[in-house]
Order: C-alpha cells, then sequence, then structure tokens
C-alpha cells in the first residue's frame, strides 16, 4: 500500500477524527467533504511513470478505509470512495485504449468518417466491457468489434506495457491525473446540484389537494416540496420525528413558504395515515437490495403506509446508494445515541438509587431504522425514479464491481 | 307537531325496548317516568338537551373559608375506592406531579372540605349499609333546612333555571321576578303536566323559543364583547327590558327540554344504535350547546380541517370562569364535588380511563347524597334531570370517556329503575349501594380478575412491552414480579405526555429491569420483545381498540414482527359503536402541549399560532384495528377480537346492568 503524500496527512487524519466523533453529519455533507477530500489527496500525490492508476487507486483506498473505519455507519463516505476509484479505472481505460494499435481515434482523423465512427464505437465498447459486468446490453453492443473488446480489459492491468508504447509519456500521467481530478469535481457539482434535480421531479408526483406526509426533515424533501409548492396547493403532515423533533424545524420553514402544514405526534402517524395520499421521506441510504436506511421511526411510518395502501415514496441521492447489501441493519449499520436525549439527567435520579437492587435500566436511542424494500414504493434520485427492484442495476452503473468490496 | 303527537300515542309500548327497562310496569307516575325513559336514549356523550325544570341544588355552605382552586393546585383528589388494590387508580399518585406546574397549598382547602364528606360515604360503602349512610344524610337535611337560601326559592313547579350560560348572569336578584311571572306564564306547564296542557301551549311555546334564540343570540354578542366580565353587568340590559323578556327567557329554557323529549322519542325505535354525537363543525347545535353551556370556552387558533367536528378550546381559557363560579350560588350550580372532579379533569390531574369513572362516580356519589327531593317533584325524575345537568358540566370540562359514558348510563338507569313509592332517604341509599357496587363489581374485582387472567401469559425470560400508563398493565407487571417470574419490561413512551415515565418509576421502585424509549424505536426494539401488553380506553364493536395515541403504531409494528398484542381492558369499557378510523372521533389535545420539547432549551415552534399555515395537532386517542389484536384480556375471560360484539350482547343481558 502506498500512504497518502506527508502534505496532505493532516487533513485527512482531521478528518478522520471528526468523523469518528460524530462531528460530521447528514449524508450529503459527509460525502462533499470526502470527495474534496480524495480530490486534494489525488492532486498532491506523486505518479510515478508506470503503473499510475494502480497507485492512485491505492492511495485513494487507503485513505478511504480509514475514513470508513472512522464511521462505518455513515455509508456516504464508502460511496464516494467507490465513485471516486471507479472514476480513476473508468479515465485509465479511456486513456489507455486509444494507445491500443488500431483503434488510436487521432491517428485516424484523416481517413473515412465511417472507418473513425467505427473506432469511437469500438472504444466505448472496449470501456463498457472493460468496466463493466457482462450484461445484456453490453452484450449486444460489443458485438461489432469482437476482436478488439478482449483486448481492453487487460489494458488497465497491464496499462505499463502500452504506456511505454505511447509516445508522450507525460502528457499521459499529466492527463490521468488531470481526468481524474476533472471527474471529481463533476461528482462534487452533482452532489451540489442533487436537492435541485430531485426537487425537479415534484410536479409529476405531487398532485393538486394531495395531502403528504413525512417525518423528520430532509433538506431534499424541503426543496422537493418547496418545488411542487410553485405549481400547485397541498398540504403537508409532519410527524415531529423524535429524538431530534426536526420536523418541528421543516414544518416551520414550510409554513414561512405558504405551504398548508400540520404537525402531529410521531405517536398519531397511524392515525394520520388513512386521510393521506402520498408519505415522501428522506433516507440516510440506500442499500443494494432496495433496502432503505432512514431515521428512527420510518419503518413504522412505512408499515401504516403499507397498511392503508399509501405510496412510500423515497428522496435519495446516487451518493446514497450504497452496493452492500444489508447484513442485520439494526445492530450493524445503526447508531446509539446519547440518552440524555430521550431522558434528562437526572431526571430517574430519584427512583434509580432508590430501586436499583442491581437492577439496572437502559434507555434506548438508535438512530436509524430499517425499511425493508417490499415496504417501499419508489425511489426518487436525480437520475429519475426507480422501483427499489432496480437498485442493484443502478448500482452497476456507479461502481466497479471490484469495489465493492473494500479491502 | 307531528311527532309530537307520535311520541304520546307510542309512549307506553316504547318503553320497553332497549336494555333499561326489563319491566316496564313502573307504577304511577306514567307521564314522568316516560319523560325518564326517553331521556336516557339521549343519554352519555352528547350532550344531553334537557335543562331542570327546577334545579336548586344547594351548596352545603361549610363555615370555614374554602379558597379558589388554581390551575396550580395539583393536589391529588381524595377520591377513594374502597378496598381498592394497591391503590392504583388512586390518582393521588405524585408520579405525575414531576412535569406539573408549580403547586401552591391554595386548593387544599377545598379538598379538606369535601373530602370529609366523601370519606364519611366511603366509609358507608360496602353494600347495602343503608344504615350509616342515613345518619349522614339526616344530618346533612338538617343542615339544608336552616339553609336560608331555600326559602328564597319558591317551591311552585315551573321555575326554570334558565340556560346555564346564563345561569350565573340571572343571578340571585332575577330569581323572585321569575316566581312573579311564574304563575302567569302560559308556556311553562309544570314539567309533569298532563298531554292536552303540551298540546295546547305548544303554538305559543315555539313562539317563546324563537324568541329565546334571539335573546341568547345578543346574549352571546354581549358575552363576546366582555368576556372576562362576571356575572352580573352583563345580566343588567336583558333586566331592564322588563318582564317580558324575563318570561321569554323562561319559555327559552323550557322550550329545549320538550325538543330533547321529541327527538328521543324519534330515536326510540333504534335505541340500540348509540346515540350520535355532537358534530362540533355543525354550527347550530354547536351554538346551541354552547348557550346551555355554563363554562366560557374559546376555540383554538388555527383549527386542523380534518378535525373540525371535534371541539377543541383554549387550553385553561375555561378555568378562570370555572373558579369565579366556584361559590356562585346559582340554581343550576353543579355539585361542589362534581365541580371539583371537573377541575380536576380540566387542569388534566386526573387521567386515564379508570380513574376518571371513579372520579366520577365518586363525586355524583355525593351528589345524590347530598340531594333532597323538591316538594312537588318525584325523585326520580328530577334526579336524572339533575344527573344530566351535571354530566353536561362534566362534558364542558373535558369531553367524556366511554368509560364514563358507559358508568352514566348504568347510573341513569339504576335510577330510573327506581320505586317511586320508595322514601328518599333509602332511594338515596339504594343508588348510593348501586354505585359502590358498580366499582367494586366492574372495575375493582374485574381488574383483580385480569390480573389473574394476564399474569399467566408472563412466562420466565418474556421481554414485555407496554406503551404509555395503563394502571391496569402496571398491576399486571407487578403482580407478575411478585409472583416470582422474572421479566423485563420494555416501555415505549410518546410526547406529549410522557405518560411511561410515571410507570418507569413505579417499575423501577418494584425493582423490575426497564428499557424505555419513545414510540419510534418501536421498531428496532420490537426484535427482542415476546409479549405486548396494551391498557384500552375501549373497545368496540367491530373489535377495534380505541385507546391512547401510539397504542395503533405499537401493535402495528408488533403484528409485523408476529408479536402478540395483549389488550386489557374491563368490559364496562366495551361499547357498541363501531368505528374504522381515528378521525371519526377522537380528543383534541392541547396544541401548545407540542411546542415545548422536554429538556430542550428552545422549541421551533415557538409562535406556531402566528403563522396561519401552520397547525399543531395534538390528538389524544387512536383505533387499532381488530386484526392487530391478538387477544383481549376482560375479567370475563381472554377473547379475540372477533367477540367483542358476543360480551357485549351477553353483558348487556345480565341483570346488574
Amino acid at each position: 500500500m502506498v500512504a497518502a503524500m506527508p502534505d496532505c496527512q493532516a487533513s485527512v487524519d482531521d478528518f478522520v477524527t471528526k468523523l469518528r466523533r460524530r462531528q460530521v453529519e447528514g449524508s450529503q455533507n459527509t460525502a462533499k467533504q470526502t470527495a474534496e477530500l480524495l480530490r486534494l489527496v489525488i492532486s498532491n500525490q506523486r505518479l510515478p511513470n508506470v503503473g499510475q492508476a494502480a497507485v492512485l487507486i491505492d492511495v485513494v483506498k487507503t485513505v478511504g478505509l480509514r475514513m470508513i473505519a472512522a464511521n462505518p455507519i455513515e455509508l456516504a463516505v464508502g460511496n464516494i470512495v467507490r465513485r471516486i476509484l471507479h472514476i480513476i479505472r473508468e479515465e485509465d481505460v479511456s486513456l489507455t485504449s486509444p494507445a491500443v494499435p488500431g483503434v488510436s481515434v487521432e491517428s485516424d482523423d484523416d481517413e473515412s468518417d465511417t472507418k473513425s465512427s467505427y473506432s469511437a464505437a469500438a472504444v466505448a465498447a472496449a470501456n463498457r466491457s472493460a468496466l463493466r459486468a457482462p450484461s445484456l446490453h453490453n452484450l449486444l453492443e460489443s458485438i461489432p468489434d469482437p476482436v478488439k473488446a478482449p483486448e481492453a480489459p487487460a489494458a488497465s492491468v497491464a496499462d505499463s506495457e502500452s504506456r511505454s508504447r505511447s509516445g508522450d509519456r507525460n502528457s499521459v500521467s499529466w492527463k490521468l491525473k488531470h481526468n481524474v481530478i476533472e471527474g471529481i469535481s463533476e461528482l462534487l457539482q452533482d452532489l451540489e446540484n442533487y436537492h435541485s434535480q430531485v426537487a425537479e421531479q415534484a410536479i409529476e408526483h405531487i398532485h393538486q389537494n394531495e395531502v403528504i406526509l413525512t417525518l423528520g426533515r430532509s433538506r431534499s424533501l424541503l426543496q422537493f416540496l418547496l418545488e411542487a409548492k410553485k405549481k400547485r396547493s397541498f398540504q403537508v403532515v409532519i410527524a415531529e420525528g423524535a429524538p431530534k423533533y426536526q420536523g418541528h424545524i421543516l414544518s416551520k420553514e414550510l409554513a414561512e413558504k405558504g405551504l398548508q402544514t400540520t404537525v402531529i405526534t410521531d405517536s398519531a402517524i397511524f392515525a394520520m395515515i388513512s386521510r393521506v395520499n402520498m408519505v415522501i421521506v428522506g433516507a440516510h441510504a440506500v442499500m443494494a437490495n432496495g433496502g432503505v436506511l432512514a431515521p428512527v421511526g420510518m419503518h413504522m411510518v412505512a408499515l401504516a403506509a403499507r397498511r392503508h395502501a399509501v405510496p412510500f415514496v423515497v428522496l435519495a441521492g446516487v451518493h446514497k446508494l450504497c452496493p452492500q447489501y444489508p447484513h442485520n441493519p439494526y445492530t450493524l449499520l445503526n447508531d446509539m445515541k446519547s440518552p440524555a436525549e430521550i431522558v434528562d439527567f437526572g431526571e430517574l435520579s430519584d427512583c434509580l438509587d432508590v430501586g436499583t437492587g442491581g437492577q439496572s435500566t437502559y434507555v434506548v436511542n438508535p438512530t436509524f431504522d430499517y425499511i425493508p424494500p417490499e415496504l417501499v414504493s419508489l425511489f426518487i434520485t436525480d437520475t429519475g425514479g426507480h422501483n427499489p427492484s432496480y437498485v442493484y442495476r443502478l448500482i452497476a452503473e456507479y461502481y466497479s464491481p471490484e469495489d465493492y468490496v473494500l479491502q | 307537531m307531528d311527532s309530537r303527537r307520535r311520541s304520546v300515542v307510542i309512549g307506553p309500548k316504547v318503553r320497553q325496548v332497549g336494555f333499561v327497562t326489563p319491566n316496564a310496569d313502573i307504577p304511577g307516575d306514567g307521564s314522568g317516568m316516560e319523560k325518564e325513559v326517553l331521556n336516557l336514549t339521549a343519554n352519555s356523550p352528547t350532550p344531553v338537551t334537557i335543562v331542570p325544570t327546577r334545579p336548586v341544588i344547594e351548596v352545603p355552605q361549610k363555615t370555614e373559608p374554602v379558597a379558589v382552586p388554581s390551575p396550580s393546585t395539583r393536589r391529588p383528589v381524595d377520591v377513594e375506592i374502597p378496598s381498592a388494590p394497591a391503590g392504583s387508580y388512586n390518582p393521588a399518585d405524585p408520579v405525575l406531579e414531576g412535569s406539573s406546574l408549580p403547586s401552591s397549598k391554595g386548593g387544599s382547602t377545598i379538598n379538606e372540605g369535601y373530602s370529609v364528606a366523601s370519606e364519611g360515604a366511603a366509609e358507608s360503602s360496602p353494600l347495602g349499609k343503608p344504615g350509616t349512610t342515613t345518619v349522614g344524610f339526616s344530618e346533612r337535611v338538617k343542615h339544608k333546612a336552616s339553609d336560608p337560601t331555600i326559602a328564597t326559592v319558591p317551591a311552585e313547579g315551573g321555575v326554570p333555571g334558565g340556560k346555564p350560560v346564563k345561569g350565573s348572569k340571572v343571578s340571585n336578584q332575577a330569581i323572585p321576578a321569575l316566581a312573579g311571572v311564574d304563575s302567569k306564564s302560559s308556556g311553562a306547564p309544570p314539567a309533569d303536566g298532563s298531554k292536552p296542557l303540551k298540546e295546547r301551549t305548544s303554538k305559543a311555546e315555539r313562539r317563546a323559543k324563537q324568541e329565546a334564540d334571539r335573546a341568547a343570540k345578543q346574549a352571546a354578542r354581549e358575552g363576546a364583547a366582555g368576556t372576562g366580565a362576571a356575572g352580573g353587568d352583563n345580566s343588567q340590559p336583558k333586566n331592564s327590558k322588563g318582564k317580558k323578556d324575563v318570561v321569554s327567557e323562561k319559555k327559552g329554557a323550557q322550550a329545549p327540554e320538550r325538543k330533547g323529549t321529541d327527538k328521543s322519542s324519534e330515536k326510540e325505535k333504534k335505541m340500540e344504535v348509540p346515540a350520535p354525537r355532537l358534530q362540533f363543525d355543525d354550527k347550530e347545535r354547536v351554538a346551541k350547546a354552547k348557550r346551555r353551556s355554563l363554562v366560557e370556552q374559546t376555540e383554538t387558533k388555527n383549527r386542523v380541517e380534518l378535525f373540525r367536528h371535534l371541539p377543541q378550546f383554549v387550553y385553561g381559557t375555561q378555568l378562570p370562569s370555572l373558579e369565579a363560579k366556584f361559590f356562585q350560588d346559582c340554581a343550576t350550580h353543579p355539585h361542589p364535588a362534581v365541580y371539583k372532579v371537573g377541575l380536576q379533569y380540566l387542569t388534566g390531574d386526573i387521567v386515564g380511563g379508570n380513574s376518571r369513572c371513579v372520579a366520577m362516580l365518586m363525586a355524583l356519589r355525593s351528589m345524590i347524597m347530598d340531594y333532597e327531593t323538591p316538594a312537588e317533584k318525584t325523585l326520580v325524575r328530577d334526579l336524572v334531570t339533575r344527573t344530566n345537568n351535571h354530566v353536561n358540566f362534566l362534558i364542558s370540562c373535558r369531553p367524556l370517556s366511554i368509560s364514563m359514558g358507559n358508568a352514566i348510563r348504568f347510573l341513569k338507569a339504576r335510577i330510573a329503575k327506581l320505586d317511586p313509592t320508595l322514601p328518599e332517604v333509602e332511594a338515596k341509599a339504594n343508588l348510593v349501594a348501586q354505585i359502590d357496587a358498580f366499582m367494586q363489581e366492574k372495575i375493582v374485582f374485574a381488574d383483580k380478575e385480569i390480573i389473574k387472567h394476564a399474569v399467566t401469559k408472563i412466562r420466565d425470560g418474556d421481554v414485555v412491552l407496554t406503551h404509555g400508563y395503563s394502571s391496569i398493565v402496571e398491576m399486571i407487571l407487578v403482580r407478575a414480579k411478585e409472583m416470582g417470574k422474572k421479566f423485563r419490561v420494555v416501555i415505549i413512551d410518546s410526547r406529549p405526555k410522557l405518560e411511561g415515565r410515571r410507570l418507569l418509576r413505579s417499575l423501577l421502585s418494584k425493582d423490575i429491569h426497564c428499557t424505555y424509549t419513545h414510540t419510534n424505536a418501536t421498531s428496532y426494539i420490537m426484535q427482542e420483545v415476546t409479549r405486548v401488553f396494551l391498557g384500552a380506553a375501549s373497545v368496540l364493536a367491530n373489535g377495534t381498540v380505541y385507546s391512547r395515541v401510539g397504542t395503533a403504531c405499537v401493535a402495528m409494528v408488533a403484528h409485523a414482527y408476529g408479536v402478540p398484542v395483549m389488550i386489557c381492558c374491563e368490559t364496562y369499557k366495551f361499547h357498541e359503536r363501531v368505528q374504522l378510523d381515528s378521525i371519526t372521533s377522537n380528543e383534541l389535545g392541547d396544541p401548545d402541549a407540542l411546542v415545548k420539547v422536554a429538556g430542550w432549551k428552545e422549541s421551533a415552534l415557538v409562535g406556531w399560532a402566528e403563522n396561519d399555515q401552520l397547525q399543531l395537532l395534538n390528538l389524544t386517542y387512536d383505533a387499532t384495528p381488530a386484526d392487530y389484536v391478538s387477544m383481549i384480556i376482560t375479567e370475563l375471560g381472554m377473547v379475540p377480537p372477533t367477540s367483542v360484539p358476543v360480551i357485549l350482547r351477553e353483558y348487556r343481558k345480565e341483570p346488574t346492568l
């Protein structure tokens, strides 16, 4: 393993500490900071002449593993690390494949149009087959170039060979880094815009006079509702969302924007859901099977929605897609917060020291609920609406299979 | 007109319908009895439309100074159930006080003043010890005889109390005027007046009613102008108008009564069906009810549209007017014991289905003990009216729970069934004994039986989950612990009442291992739970469990995880009504209770009422569908929810009810 360069070591350490102390919260925020940090690491990394991609991948993995270990619950960190690894692999392939003899686009520019377009298609096909698991889609597309395609997968591994053949080494080595950093910047841009991209679809889902129920607060949800408010008038019922009670804040924000808002207690969810047309909630993470990790209490909402056949819609950015499958999510993907959020310190002190004969009281304060995919009606992501059953395919689009398990 | 005639015709036959009067041939005073039975049909949850014909409740004048109760007095009631186990309903449990306002000693004198009476009653409570009770009564009777106020009230029939709203306004100086007019007024026949008289006066009556309505509207306007103003000054303009106005007012008071009987006669045929509740989005009827009510209430701002049909008043606005009226010696004034209980409902000092019901029965009991039949009245008739008045007062403090409705229905049936030839003292002793028996059998013994059943469902190693605070669940858990069972308890709590803390404290003091968390974590904690025990406010005929809000959520999650849900409920809380959701019938709590988060310094919702787009909804109950319930544990045994109608059917046949 290659360690990160010493000058960015400090900022990595700093971020890891913050993660460990849970000082960075919210998946979008975490994802952004992770991407920025990795961009810094990559740009500071001195690259050898050969095996640049491998070195970059190594460095990103090393830093990434540290960050993941610092807060294994914040799946967005792992997701961003995987996304960046995927960017590196993709850039690497697209840089090296032109070097493969006979497919170079630049060398063919004075030849006929058909030839160049053919070769471009070949490059694309090579890229795809190199990076993605074989699928029906890929199989059909790679038919026109049966000879070149098999060569391509070897490219990323044996890139040193092809690199040595290419004339201008420096330009290529510079190009890889530059392209990767550009890719990360694009990713950051996506993260920045995902709220508005999700919100753009609001009008398709929220109808006039609908009653929408939600729990707690999420920024994408706020923007989603406000976007719909521009065209439609509807009502929102907000469960306050113990123990953070962010529903209070959301209700205030929405009411200030002129949206008819009703705050209910969490326990009244079942009572109210019979009059609700749609449940729209934000998520913490979306697992590979289409299950959702969401703020605590959401499972109850999902069950109540299912009982009354109310659509349960989850807003999620692509950065929340996690290629892992949930195994015992209530324990392994959950965070236990301080009991002080539920019971004040000293609240029970009088009866605790009287009553305890070795008996203790537990005050449980979990952070997340896991919602199985069968309770979710729809995901609305920045790339459109998807079924829970389609999530695995989305994941294949954004991550490389070799990164699913990082080690 | 038509309906009136019909009511007269079908009178005796229809009287037999329903469970109220199994033996229809009640000797003597036919018309009077008819009225009673009819009144019964319009009983409980709907505010009864009967106004007392001659309300003469004398507040026994205590010599000792009595302080006005303030909202801050959180002194628990002295209500005692004879031989209640472990005092579990006893609202005297100081646990709740943790969150309470700073308590002052102000109200304690009141409690002391009347606890004497209630304790005296409690002594005599074991069924049928008329001897002791009579002694108590005779004392009281003497006390009353010496009361000078009695002399000022004319004994002739037909002095109407006016509408209770104006009870304060038509104060003492108005009463002689009324009495003077009384004999002339054609529209005020003696309430037990014969049929022809009714028909003759009907036209005049209607006119009178119109006038009364107009007068009431005016009064309401005036009232709105000066809400805070106490009693007397508002009555000034009315009095200045002189006799005619007074007459009309009086007639108006009579009219609703007549109307009430008519309505009930129409309903008589479908007596089995519980009476429809007052829908608060029905403007006419609400206005009518408002006029009748003793309490001034202000509607909350920013009402949730979906819940327009339910009453919601600004928390505590009733209190000042009620306090001001505590010493009023007005004819319609409720009995002090009832008044006290009403205030306690209002301030939230008494909560929980059983404790509220017991407190109400105790209050009504002391009302009955202090009752004395006015001249030219029959006890049976007058007492039902009186009871209705008191119940209306309690409703204006807080809507009745279903258990209370059932208890009132029982009491009124008992009064109606009294033998009119019985001497007053015996009749009262009889009623008191009946009330005691009801509390004993339906609540105390029933709970013991339920505990016996439920404890068998707790095994060693169980993790029992419960929600909020239910007295019966608490007793079950304590009993199981006493039996040496090894189990632990998960308590789910919900805002804003956080009743679970009360249970947590009580269980901790019994050395039971507890886990405490909030509603949202139910899904998380349910994985380790093996049993769910829940209390209920009522079980409806379709098996729906009507209980404190959050019960449905807990039951749903338990159902999803395959954990058996057991509902513990006495059969007196069962009700014939059916309900599919929690919206059609519910109770709205104080929305401001949501604003403050326990342990937080600030809340985002402060000043919510300024934004009319923002509404807070604080539901009190919800309805759990029957399919989430594995079993309902009653004193009659453990039954599936589908058997609820069976129990209802059999139970209503029971001779005791």
